[in-house]
């Protein structure tokens, strides 16, 4: 075994994360996509630290910062979702784009 | 050997599940699928002797889709699949740029020099972790900490619909919060 | 670190988890059948008799139920079960004496969520559904608090090594020293197990809840799966609050077995002593009492063990 399997593992991943991130319409289908994206960042963390940095610390500290950005993200994101629809009864990402205006 | 063998399957498997992820029709079994993808590459982290983080990963996971799967429920029109339906925008574009993506990533692991000396493991890696968080990064584990508070008073904010006078009545005076559910530890 | 079971042991692990959840099941109808004024004896045959009667009834299939996650979900429950006893130590060996054993049993016991959910959304009945969704609301309740207990079995022994935590019990028990934490944690086993006071989820109410629509061998697998979990429950708390195979005279092995036994009795009992409470107002029971409750009783145990 080798770092090149697992990077590709992670850039699969993402890529796959993107596709849904970039392509859904409803928000919670797109968080999904998010969280893909984020699993293979951790994959990849996880293998840089196994085959690169073994005898630091660091690459594992990162995995456990991006699990908390995972359940930080997933939590953020359901409160903004509920408070949109509470709002007006929105749960699509085109449908929400007052920004823009 | 086998080591790659169960790699292989492992990361097949995680990968076909999140391409699944967006393919089926029942949210259940999106968010399912999504669960499998986790666990599959949380396996893989096992390889690498993370054995905490990787047990973490699927201890985590497991319960954040669970809570996920409600509000997948909760938010989609059909959430069951019953009938075939699509809610894409620019799909080629987004299959484009995905792909696209992917290739350079791909390209770049394979063209970048990669260091082959590899440092040894230490004997525990969790020992290595829990030194580090409460050591010399500790200020990562702290600042986490924080967010974390942070999160779930924002997350109860953003999410209730009930505010204070809600709660207490328009001048506060409410001796005892009038909540529609009464909470069992006889407030 | 112990050594690793031997085959024939590790073999043995889910048949002896079997037995004992066969004992519950028998436990159970006993005290149902005293409380009706039935002679009791007769009913420590009821389970058997039931396992038989289902094992030929017809299963049933629904029309616009997801099958295969209804029937995936069933089928989870025991395998949750049998997979979170693989770190308990028997005689001082286990199948897998991880490095991280409290984290994968909680890992492990955690998959109850997903196949108690998967179980009641799968039958495409109402009542399943309600019960599926109470039993999240109920592991959001029991989830920490039973974290913490775990938490500070292993702050006391200073390590997530299930056999290490045995070792540091030589002195004197967790029960003993963390009492809080092993009140917690006997609680958190009914609530995991969807037993006693928290069996919300397949209550009577809902008509049997996220087991509502099951008949047949995937009722008796839903029904066998929560014994199992209840005994796996059970079980562990010898390694890490009751000093594992520590005893007089009889050999290691069996004082696992009898204190595993004790437990579960206890547990049963509680079962059918206690009412039922909605999970709504455990919520707030778990969250502003038990949860402060454990993280004091870990503050206390993290200052003996910097101490002692």
């Amino acid at each position: 075994m080798s770092l090149e399997p697992y990077l590709l593992l992670a850039a699969a991943l993402l890529a796959v994360g993107l596709y849904g991130a970039l392509s859904q319409q409803s928000v919670v289908m797109l968080m999904m996509g998010l969280e893909l994206m984020l699993n293979g960042v951790i994959v990849a963390t996880g293998a840089f630290w196994f085959y690169v940095s073994a005898d630091r610390p660091d690459g594992q500290v990162l995995v456990l910062v991006v699990v908390t950005a995972m359940a930080v993200e997933m939590a953020v994101g359901f409160a903004v979702t509920t408070a949109i629809f509470r709002s007006r009864d929105v749960d699509m990402v085109d449908s929400a784009t007052d920004l823009k205006d | 050997m086998v080591q790659a063998v169960v790699f292989a399957i492992c990361a097949a498997a995680s990968v076909a599940a999140g391409i699944a992820v967006f393919r089926v029709d029942s949210m259940a079994r999106a968010t399912l699928a999504l669960l499998a993808s986790f666990v599959l590459a949380a396996i893989t982290l096992l390889l690498l002797d993370l054995s905490y983080l990787g047990v973490l990963v699927i201890l985590m996971m497991t319960m954040e889709m669970m809570i996920m799967i409600v509000f997948m429920v909760m938010y989609m029109m059909n959430p069951a699949g019953l009938m075939p339906m699509t809610m894409v925008h620019n799909n080629r574009g987004a299959l484009a740029i995905s792909i696209g993506v992917f290739a350079v990533l791909a390209a770049g692991i394979f063209i970048v020099p990669w260091p082959d000396t590899r440092p040894g493991t230490p004997a525990d890696p969790t020992l290595q972790l829990a030194e580090a968080i409460m050591g010399s990064k500790m200020l990562v584990m702290m600042v986490v900490g924080m967010v974390l508070f942070a999160t779930m008073v924002a997350t109860t904010v953003l999410s209730t619909d009930r505010g204070r006078y809600d709660r207490y009545g328009d001048d506060l005076r409410r001796s005892r919060p009038d909540d529609p559910i009464r909470g069992g530890a006889g407030r | 670190m112990g050594e690793p079971m031997p085959l024939w042991g590790v073999l043995l692990l889910p048949i002896g988890l079997l037995l004992l959840g066969y004992g519950a099941a028998a436990w159970s109808a006993m005290l149902t059948a005293r409380a009706g004024g039935a002679p009791a004896s007769a009913a420590a045959s009821a389970p058997a008799r039931e396992t038989a009667r289902l094992l030929v009834e017809q299963r049933r299939t629904i029309p616009g139920a997801d099958t295969v996650l209804w029937r995936l979900g069933g089928a989870a429950v025991p395998v949750a079960a049998i997979l979170s006893v693989l770190v308990l130590p028997v005689a001082g060996r286990s199948a897998a004496d991880l490095s991280v054993g409290v984290v994968w049993f909680n890992a492990m016991e955690v998959l109850i969520w997903v196949a108690v959910w998967t179980v009641g959304w799968g039958a495409d009945s109402v009542w399943g559904l309600v019960g599926a969704y109470r039993f999240l609301v109920q592991g959001l309740a029991y989830a920490l608090p039973h974290m913490f207990a775990l938490t500070t079995a292993a702050l006391g022994a200073g390590s997530l090594r299930v056999s290490d935590i045995v070792q540091a019990q030589e002195g004197v028990w967790f029960a003993a020293l963390m009492p809080v934490a092993f009140g917690v944690y006997l609680l958190s086993a009914m609530a995991m197990a969807y037993w006693g006071p928290f069996d919300q989820a397949v209550a009577r109410d809902l008509a049997g809840g996220a087991g509502a629509e099951l008949a047949g061998v995937d009722r008796l697998v839903f029904r066998a799966g929560r014994y199992l979990m209840l005994t796996a429950a059970a079980a562990m708390a010898v390694p890490l609050f009751l000093g594992g195979g520590a005893g007089p005279l009889l050999p290691e092995w069996t004082w696992t077995v009898l204190k595993a036994a004790a437990v579960l009795a206890l547990l049963v009992w509680l079962g059918h002593r206690l009412p039922t409470v909605r999970m709504d107002r455990f919520t707030e029971v778990g969250w502003v009492v038990l949860i402060p409750a454990t993280l004091l009783q870990a503050l206390v145990v993290a200052i003996f063990a910097l101490v002692v």
